[in-house]
């Protein structure tokens, strides 16, 4: 297994631009120590300003009041939104689509950047459709995906796996990249076989990786759900956006958006709580104990 | 020492490596033996290709030409019988595994039963001192206890001889002078065979019971020299003997020859 040289694989030069590739797990833990109250307190104080600041625009009518309602209207909306059949049946569409996507990326993922990954031969082979496959945005193969399966929920999956998966994918690639030379010549000296190094020392190197592709690829899975639905109309919270845009109904409109960033938010949160737990020895996780 | 049978048995090893500027030699031919229960250091100027060596005994690399035999097999892939300790602890150590389990992974991937497992490492990890620490992660110890680890589990490894290359050059001083005591205790306690690669003069004969001093590349050994200081060693009065003063200077001097170019092969 002759992972040195894959480190220099697609490389931080293939990287697009806000992509935290390889260094992503590592780069939070230079952020400095995080209080978990003072950082609650001051995500709370911005929920507030940005709430009253929509809530001052909306009354100081800068936008006409069809466009932009106020926010107390708005989260009024929701309230009464909530109490809707419709409006959870939406939200569980939304949250199947997303999640069975998501699934369906993360494990083609998982299974084609280890076969590749471990296979320089490979890796070398798919290196230029890799970096030609992986910038073209889902949203491009909409028609596409519209032709081949219809105004369905498969033409949305095509979509929402589509970007997730090479997300995934590549961070993938990385992980077995980042395999330290002398990390695995301690393996192969003490007699471990290629499964046993697979196992002991390959999987843990690509587990920030890949839980840091997990995060980012399902952020993309929910923007590329609400799309889908927005633009091929399965049903969903992204269908239901667009009922309220043609009611026209501006209240429900933003109520449903700001239903979608939630959702935002707890995916991350959750990926996140599940990074600290799996990742309790990485750098970026890890407080180092005075020895 | 018990037997005359060498326990290694390195025969005009050589190797070249391929690079963009054309072939380099970077080792000539290098022939020694290593009885067993010996403690050798070997010793060299930098970039004489002590880990180019190393890397062929311990069968993670293919030597060009020439053999490596341990105990009467020829190494081709990384020996049961030889455990390493490397220089980089902290790439060698696994972050994700407590010093418990990083000492024990070599056992459980050769299917040791648990039990035996567990006395094993416990053994290993209160030799080297650390039975306090089985439960830490390696990066909550310092330097020099995460090489102690290392240490542990080689020796948990139980093997026949034990390799270590450069194990100290990453540790402060005073760290360093503790674990080359560890290291001669281990030898004596343990029985184990230990070849000590190092760029210190000063351990390589400390150390030592034979000190092989290498050339520069393309490298040969220059000179197999033994070292007739008491078995009881001393960082204070070893250190002050005039014989060991005797025994460094000529090492100095054997390594400033050999950056000069000036050396000669060693007549076995």
């Amino acid at each position: 297994m002759q992972l040195t040289d894959t480190v220099a694989g697609p490389g931080p030069g293939g990287v697009a631009p806000g992509d935290p590739a390889g260094t992503g797990p590592r780069a939070g833990g230079r952020r400095g120590a995080r209080r978990p109250g003072g950082s609650a307190v001051l995500g709370g104080l911005g929920v507030v300003g940005f709430a009253l600041t929509w809530e001052v625009v909306a009354w100081a009518q800068v936008v006409d009041p069809a466009y932009l309602p106020r926010f107390t209207t708005t989260a009024a909306r929701l309230v009464t939104e909530l109490g809707e059949p419709r409006f959870w049946s939406a939200l569980g569409d939304t949250v199947v689509t997303w999640g069975v996507g998501l699934a369906i990326a993360v494990v083609a993922a998982l299974v084609a950047g280890a076969v590749i990954g471990l296979v320089p031969f490979l890796r070398r082979a798919t290196r230029s459709t890799v970096e030609f496959l992986r910038p073209i945005p889902s949203v491009a193969i909409i028609p596409l995906a519209v032709l081949v399966a219809g105004l369905s929920r498969e033409a949305a999956l095509v979509i929402v796996v589509y970007a997730p998966f090479w997300q995934v994918f590549i961070q993938v690639l990385y992980g077995i990249g980042d395999v330290d030379t002398v990390a695995d010549d301690t393996a192969r000296s003490f007699g471990l076989g290629r499964l046993q190094r697979l196992r002991h020392v390959v999987l843990p190197t690509a587990l920030p990786y890949v839980i840091t592709g997990f995060r980012l690829a399902a952020s993309i899975a929910l923007v590329l759900t609400i799309t889908a639905e927005l633009v091929i109309g399965n049903p969903g919270i992204g269908r239901q956006i667009d009922v309220y845009r043609s009611a026209p109904d501006a209240p429900g409109l933003y109520a449903l958006v700001l239903v979608t960033g939630g959702l935002g938010l707890l995916v991350n949160l959750v990926t996140r709580l599940v990074e600290r737990r799996v990742l309790h020895w990485h750098p970026s996780v890890r407080r180092e104990a005075a020895a | 020492m018990p037997e005359n049978t060498p326990l290694l048995s390195v025969r005009d090893l050589s190797k070249t490596y391929q690079a963009a500027s054309g072939p380099v030699e970077a080792i000539g031919s290098i022939t020694f033996d290593v009885r067993p229960g010996e403690l050798v250091c070997i010793v060299g100027p930098s970039g004489c290709g002590k880990t180019t060596l190393l890397k062929c005994l311990a069968g993670l690399l293919a030597p060009t030409s020439g053999s490596v035999t341990l105990d009467g097999a020829e190494v081709r892939e990384p020996p049961k019988k030889m455990a390493l300790v490397f220089q980089e602890y902290g790439r060698s150590l696994y972050p994700w595994l407590t010093v418990r389990d990083n000492v024990a992974l070599p056992l459980k991937a050769r299917g040791v039963p648990k039990a035996e497992r567990q006395a094993l490492v416990e053994r290993a990890v209160e030799e080297v001192g650390l039975g306090h620490a089985m439960t830490t992660y390696p990066w909550q110890l310092s330097g020099g206890m995460q090489q102690r680890v290392a240490i542990a589990r080689a020796v948990a490894y139980q093997p026949e001889i034990l390799v270590m290359d450069e194990p100290f050059a990453a540790v402060d001083a005073q760290t360093r002078a503790d674990l080359e005591d560890l290291v001669r205790r281990v030898w004596k306690d343990l029985g184990v065979t230990v070849l000590f690669v190092t760029h210190d003069i000063d351990e390589s004969v400390y150390l030592g019971e034979r000190v092989l001093v290498l050339s520069s590349s393309p490298t040969f050994v220059q000179e197999d020299l033994t070292v007739d200081l008491p078995a009881e060693r001393d960082q204070l009065t070893t250190r002050a003997l005039p014989r060991f003063t005797e025994l460094r200077t000529h090492v100095y001097e054997q390594i400033q020859r050999a950056k000069r170019g000036e050396a000669v092969a060693a007549t076995p």
